[in-house]
């Protein structure tokens, strides 16, 4: 997975929207969006962040420097237990030549020592919205970590990942709750871009847009691709 | 084996002080995946986990679980304590990990 390969593959397939959704970094946002200009593909700002319960919060931003500054908060609360020996050459940042442009030697893959709440608070604060990643998943989502959604999460939607194979699947995993449903490719190889999608009705490709989607406002709508 | 002498012996903190200490403990669970302790733990069990979220408290009424172990020196957010305290669900804390805790709460269940 590299930025030319990511845009070239989601526009060969024909996306019109995609998100950088690192773990714990956005350290890709910019390059991808510099070489998708020339394509008529949006890349959102966007990170998947690890709460402290271990729970995956998809956030999706409307600016590069919206991201940034929740980048930052995140990096502050990444556990860097000294014992933690991992790859420090496994996390490089890769240029529009596909050259490296430096490591990230954070462990992106811990977790943060932000709670569940006080997340969605600093994403909204940053006029982002917040997600909650793979909920039929017994890996890091929110039902595997925490048992339920607790009563009046803000949460902007749940994401369901494509091995949910229909709307009804998907309301079942939260038969009392109606968040919004959407699903994405959760794409970890090139090959899996596109495997899932969701479309929404609107007026132009922005977050807030999008959430207006999700909110139902006017015509706008939101339909997953089962 | 009650919850008093548990908590005395392994000199176990309280977030709040709560008056339980006759309750009777049978059995233990121990899990940090929430959705885990709903399906599989024995109803009425003593419960220790490092989550501190406030969903705790909700699974243990759902389990009739009588006290949670917050093991590693992990801390409870305040509204968990406040729930717990308003559902009578005793909250308390131990510097040492898991298995130190199962350890020794195994010997006192299961004396030779």
């Amino acid at each position: 997975m590299t930025p030319v390969r990511i845009v070239g593959r989601a526009t060969g397939i024909g996306l019109d929207i995609i998100a950088v959704s690192d773990h714990n970094s956005a350290e890709h946002t910019e390059i991808t969006q510099e070489i998708a200009r020339k394509h008529l593909l949006t890349v959102l700002p966007a990170m998947e962040i690890t709460t402290s319960e271990e729970v995956h919060i998809l956030a999706l931003f409307e600016t590069v420097e919206d991201c940034g500054v929740v980048q930052d908060e995140v990096y502050n609360a990444i556990s860097t237990n000294p014992s933690y020996r991992h790859d420090e050459t496994s996390q490089p940042v890769i240029n529009d030549k596909e050259e490296i442009l430096f490591f990230n030697r954070l462990p992106l893959i811990n977790a943060t020592s932000i709670p569940l709440t006080a997340l969605i608070e600093l994403v909204h604060k940053n006029h982002g919205i917040a997600i909650a990643s793979h909920i039929d998943r017994e890996y890091f989502g929110i039902i595997s970590q925490l048992g339920f959604i607790p009563d009046g999460l803000p949460l902007d939607a749940v994401e369901v990942s494509f091995r949910v194979r229909s709307y009804q699947e998907a309301v079942n995993i939260i038969p009392h709750q109606n968040y919004p449903v959407v699903s994405f490719s959760d794409s970890h190889h090139l090959r899996d871009i596109g495997r899932r999608i969701t479309e929404f009705s609107m007026e132009a490709p922005t977050v807030e847009e999008i959430a207006r989607c999700l909110r139902g406002e006017d015509e706008r709508r939101v339909r997953v691709v089962y | 084996m009650n919850l008093g002498t548990i908590r005395n012996t392994l000199s176990l903190r309280s977030f709040f002080e709560a008056s339980a200490s006759d309750t009777p403990i049978k059995n233990v669970y121990i899990s940090d995946l929430l959705s885990d302790v709903i399906a599989n733990s024995e109803e009425g069990s003593l419960w220790i986990t490092l989550q501190t979220h406030i969903n705790i408290v909700a699974v243990a009424v759902m389990k009739n679980i009588p006290a949670i172990i917050l093991a590693n020196g992990r801390k409870p957010d305040e509204e968990t304590i406040q729930k717990a305290r308003s559902e009578g669900i005793v909250l308390l804390g131990s510097d040492q990990h898991s298995f130190e805790i199962a350890g020794k709460l195994y010997a006192m269940l299961h004396p030779k």
